[in-house]
């Protein structure tokens, strides 16, 4: 949305675009405001962000130490109660939820980076490079990534977020680039963009000024998807044992909940938490996107 | 229409080549020694018996020949079809244990990604452009994809196997029975397939039943449509219409679901302790066996392969413009 009023300020010079821009922005605004999938939607992931960004400095010691007594429910003093260990759980998703963003806008990031860079060389250029780039892109497409990224992490000896961030990035670009690529393909065609090629501008400088801003919202939307995408990749490898080592996340304390037999001591304080955490960032995260796309796509607006 | 076929093989051998090189490659060329790393998680102390496990080891993986000979002969190997020894069932061939999980995979995924996608095709399809359907089926829908599939899976086992006591939440049959060909093990092979297949089938729903609610949206603005509308014909039959143009783009969806959908039921087993793939790939991370691993990792890939090019022949059978040229397929 940032980069739609954006597009609108660069045309500022000339005469007539200016109030066109203005109203489209101040029409988009004014939609959004009276979306409520979009409100709702976004409410949901700032408070969870804010939770995740002012919760830690809050717990005062390391969410995996053994703090309180042993199994205890929710109470007054422990919020989400504790682990059979006696770690505080309410730490725990705290410092879960701050990894969980870091995640998602690390991994959707380098995912984002690779797809639209990628869809746009592919789709702009056309010919021998599409064929290339496009065959890449349809293999990574076909590999499983999840399973790969077991394999690959499995072998790692030091697992950060960032390098589990890097590899979800690395092998979830594929969906983005084929849609950044069809977007492209047909804007390329377009005069204006023929015409900023007649004048002898370079190819990236096209594509960051003709292209990319007529395709602004298309791009937030799937930034969004990957951003969602990425945690749930992230929650499934924690989950699987391959998370990062003697950090907290999400899907770690998952996969602590199973492995300590939570299930069976009837613990539910322990699991309903932090699944709840990512269910409700990733669902909001993609009701934000219904929401963004009947803002932007006048043809859904009529709901 | 061959030439589309063709194409599309051409990019499965592609990826399957890619899928064995990276294999190969990943042991070798990751940061660390994998010799010396399971070594030191084997924590054998004996400096004799450690040296014979890591030449045991570097011979194993033929790691003192050149790497083109390496990675000759690891094709050579893998086209015979040994993917070597397990360490963790040692000495059986990962094949062999390999084949004994992957009917219990199959018989999860199969019926869960079958019977989501029709149900959630025609949930979407019946919600779109019905103001009140679709304000409680999208949330609905768009709440269960958000769902990570074991956190989805817990819940199902938590309330229905362990308070409520209806399935059993663990394995794949009772230890009690042995496998047999009779009423009493079906019964319990059913039961205990019941909660993983139905949380699988949960999550992988909401995603169709949206995928297909905005196509069928796209499809009733599209102008055969509207002009269906302005010659009067009845609502049923342009939804009708649209159901079926709405259809080609989701089978395309099967496709790129794929790898997600196999994810789910890897971790969807490992809550149910449920005797598949999944399982046994937690197995083998905590017993360090790499070529158990490997071997799991190369047979989701062709399986994902095979499933692919059935996918992409079922797409030429309904889509009759692939048959004539082949940019339907927009591969």
């Amino acid at each position: 949305m940032t980069s739609v009023a954006g597009a609108s300020g660069t045309a500022d010079s000339a005469d007539s675009p200016k109030p066109v821009g203005e109203r489209r922005f101040s029409e988009t605004l004014h939609f959004a405001r009276r979306n409520p999938k979009l409100l709702i939607g976004l409410g949901i992931v700032l408070a969870f962000l804010l939770l995740g960004i002012i919760g830690p400095f809050f717990v005062g010691h390391d969410p995996n130490e053994y703090v309180g007594p042993q199994t205890q429910p929710p109470s007054g003093e422990y919020w989400l109660g504790t682990t059979t260990f006696g770690q505080d759980i309410w730490a725990q998703f705290v410092y879960g939820l701050r990894s969980t963003f870091l995640i998602g806008v690390f991994g959707g990031g380098v995912a984002f980076v690779i797809g639209t860079a990628v869809g746009f060389v592919a789709g702009y250029k056309g010919g021998i490079i599409d064929e290339i780039l496009n065959m890449i892109t349809n293999v990574v497409l076909v590999l499983p990534a999840m399973v790969v990224l077991i394999v690959a992490i499995a072998y790692l000896e030091a697992r950060g977020l960032f390098v589990q961030g890097l590899f979800i990035g690395l092998t979830s670009w594929p969906w983005a680039a084929r849609a950044v690529r069809s977007q492209a393909l047909s804007l390329a065609t377009r005069d204006y963009v023929d015409l900023a090629r007649l004048s002898g501008r370079r190819t990236w400088k096209i594509i960051t000024t003709e292209i990319a801003p007529n395709m602004s919202s298309y791009l937030v939307m799937s930034f969004i998807l990957l951003f969602g995408g990425a945690i749930l990749i992230a929650a499934g490898l924690d989950f699987i044992g391959l998370g990062p080592a003697g950090g907290v996340s999400l899907g770690l304390m998952l996969q602590s909940a199973s492995q300590w037999s939570a299930l069976q001591l009837s613990m539910w304080w322990w699991f309903i938490p932090p699944g709840l955490g990512i269910t409700a960032i990733v669902g909001s995260l993609y009701i934000l996107n219904v929401g963004l796309d009947e803002v932007f796509n006048p043809k859904l607006r009529e709901l | 229409m061959w030439r589309y076929i063709g194409r599309k093989l051409f990019v499965y051998l592609l990826t399957f080549i890619v899928a064995v090189t990276i294999n190969w490659m990943i042991p070798r060329f990751m940061p660390g020694d994998p010799v010396q790393s399971m070594l030191s998680r084997a924590q054998v102390s004996d400096p004799e018996a450690l040296e014979a496990m890591t030449s045991y080891y570097e011979n194993l993986f033929g790691l003192d020949s050149p790497l083109y000979e390496q990675y000759l002969n690891f094709w050579w190997g893998l086209l015979q079809g040994d993917l070597g020894i397990s360490v963790m069932r040692y000495p059986e061939p990962v094949t062999d244990i390999i084949l004994g999980a992957v009917p219990y995979t199959l018989a999860l995924l199969l019926p869960a990604i079958l019977l989501s996608w029709i149900v959630g095709n025609r949930f979407g399809a019946f919600a779109a452009r019905s103001k009140i359907l679709d304000n409680t089926v999208l949330p609905v829908g768009y709440i269960l994809t958000a769902t990570p599939y074991m956190w989805l899976a817990l819940l199902l086992a938590w309330s229905l196997g362990i308070v409520a006591g209806i399935f059993p939440a663990s394995g794949g049959y009772s230890f009690s029975l042995r496998p047999e060909f009779s009423w009493l093990f079906v019964s319990d092979l059913i039961a205990h397939w019941f909660l993983p297949f139905l949380s699988m089938f949960l999550v992988a729903l909401g995603g169709w039943a949206i995928g297909m609610r905005n196509m069928i949206i796209y499809e009733l603005e599209a102008d055969y449509a509207n002009y269906l509308q302005a010659l009067g014909a009845p609502r049923k039959l342009i939804r009708r219409y649209a159901f079926r143009n709405a259809m080609l783009p989701q089978i395309t969806g099967l496709a790129v679901q794929l790898g997600t959908i196999i994810a789910g039921s890897l971790l969807t087993e490992i809550v149910f302790n449920y005797p598949g793939l999944g399982s046994l790939i937690l197995d083998s991370l905590n017993n360090r066996d790499f070529f158990l691993l490997q071997g799991v990792f190369l047979f989701v890939v062709v399986g994902v392969l095979i499933a692919n090019f059935i996918i992409d022949i079922v797409y030429v059978l309904i889509d009759p413009r692939t048959r004539v040229q082949m940019t339907g397929g927009s591969s």
